[in-house]
């Protein structure tokens, strides 16, 4: 009995969280926080990057777009991971809602893939005189967004929900043991093809005021992350968990405190 | 093993034989599209010889892509693929099988084929020689792939748009490696390094995808 107590009805006590039901109340309770954290962070962090670093000496004011740049790109590569992972887990134990987490980690990794483009573009053009250029680092963020455009098709392809979340698994995992390959083959190819006409490793190092405006600038997109994958997460529970008893109890109840509010 | 093995061969390629506009129809594919560059590029022999090996890879590239849906659709069509699920072999033999007779269908004719495309970009007798070299190392490694995203897809909605869109970014290191391979020794460099990667991602995929596909099958026919 005291076993039991310890480890609960379904083993150790953090595998409640895969039952949708516990899952979608902690989703709940959790993304608030995260979003008002992420405002408070964001607000602090560009204010570092923006006010009160000062201007670089050689680039002038065009570096500040590394305040947004350079947390997307480590972002969209991180979650590339906990996607892999979170999809391969619920392959392994058959646990839905890791697959649920899985499929709404990948639309925010892939908007972080595009959002690291779009502002390494606008910091290209005045600082290379180029909107684009086929520079490792650039090639293989543009392949992982291909990559991420394959997993959500592939699971967009299926009706039945479980079926695409274990094809899904199999090819992200696919993915990843193929990320570094894929890394290696583009810069090998690059220097062969023009020499490496820019790199961002030889830059100068950093001022202590913009490392910190930077590293508040990735606390706060890692929590605005993590606050819409929990939303997305919720969604896609309430979607595919529609018929369950728990749910429509769970509606109807914040349906009622939303009438008497 | 061994006799099962050969037998699923033969019945793959027999099939194939007998249904053989889709295997004519991926080498015709190759030569087009190959031959569709020059008209968008102009006839500059110059011009001609820089884009070869990318052009002739990329062709490959998407001549091997569009024969992939083939693999496996027509047997889940008609519900030999459940049959041959159900034989006691194990399932990794039935992809090796599966993988290998389709190479030798649709990746082996564009490594014969090539050298003739090869010519028309006037390439040199080197050059031709190490593409034919990386094709032959190359194609077995998409083939891989391409199952194991086609067995993914199997009954799969807009399946070969999907096959595509999941399947490209993976086949970009064969590309890579193959191109560089053309290129190197045009340049009159030694192609040595990227051939030994290529021989090193096809002996690396040989290894893997006989389990991998195996799994994908089994998540596809539940």
């Amino acid at each position: 009995m005291t076993t039991n107590t310890l480890r609960g009805a379904h083993g150790p006590t953090w595998r409640r969280f895969a039952a949708p039901v516990h899952c979608y109340r902690l989703a709940g309770l959790l993304a608030s926080p995260f979003a008002a954290l992420a405002a408070l962070l964001g607000a602090w962090g560009l204010y570092l990057g923006f006010v009160a670093a000062p201007t670089d000496f050689q680039q002038g004011e065009v570096y500040r777009i590394i305040f947004l740049h350079v947390p997307t790109a480590w972002l969209s590569m991180i979650i590339y991971v906990a996607m892999a992972f979170w999809a391969g887990l619920g392959w392994a134990l058959n646990t839905r809602v890791s697959s649920m987490l899985a499929s709404a980690l990948a639309p925010s990794g892939a908007l972080m893939c595009l959002l690291a483009l779009i502002t390494g573009a606008l910091w290209g053009r005045p600082t290379w005189g180029a909107w684009w250029v086929w520079d490792a680092r650039l090639s293989s963020e543009l392949i992982l967004l291909f990559l991420y455009i394959g997993f959500m098709a592939l699971h967009a392809a299926f009706d039945d929900a479980r079926r695409a979340d274990r094809a899904s698994a199999l090819w992200a995992l696919v993915g990843v043991v193929n990320v570094p390959i894929i890394y290696f083959s583009v810069r090998w190819w690059n220097t062969l093809h023009q020499g490496a006409s820019v790199s961002l490793s030889a830059a100068p190092h950093m001022a202590e005021a913009m490392l910190r405006g930077m590293l508040v600038c990735t606390l706060a997109l890692w929590s605005y992350a993590v606050a819409v994958v929990l939303w997305r997460l919720r969604l896609i529970i309430g979607e595919r968990e529609s018929g369950a008893a728990w749910l429509q109890a769970e509606l109807g109840a914040s349906f009622e405190q939303g009438q008497a509010a | 093993m061994a006799r099962h093995l050969l037998q699923l061969l033969r019945r793959e390629l027999l099939l194939g034989w007998r249904r053989a506009s889709d295997i004519l129809g991926t080498a015709a594919f190759f030569v087009i599209v190959a031959s569709l560059f020059p008209f968008g590029a102009g006839p500059d022999p110059v011009l001609l010889r820089a884009i070869a090996p990318g052009v002739l890879w990329t062709a490959a590239l998407l001549a091997s892509l569009l024969a992939l849906p083939r693999i496996f659709s027509a047997d889940h069509a008609d519900g030999s693929l459940d049959q041959l699920m159900l034989s006691p072999q194990p399932l990794s033999l039935l992809v090796v099988g599966k993988v290998w007779a389709h190479w030798l269908m649709c990746g082996l004719p564009l490594v014969l084929l090539a050298p003739l495309l090869a010519l028309q970009f006037d390439l040199d007798g080197a050059a031709i020689r190490t593409l034919a070299w990386s094709l032959l190392l190359g194609t077995p490694v998409l083939s891989q792939i391409g199952a194991l995203g086609a067995a993914l897809v199997i009954g799969a909605r807009g399946g070969s748009v999907v096959l595509a869109l999941m399947v490209l970014p993976l086949y970009l290191p064969v590309l890579v490696f193959g191109a560089g391979a053309v290129a190197a020794a045009q340049a009159g460099q030694s192609a040595d390094a990227p051939l030994l990667l290529l021989a090193a991602l096809c002996l690396g995929s040989m290894a893997a995808t006989p389990w991998a596909g195996a799994a994908a099958l089994r998540i596809s026919t539940d």
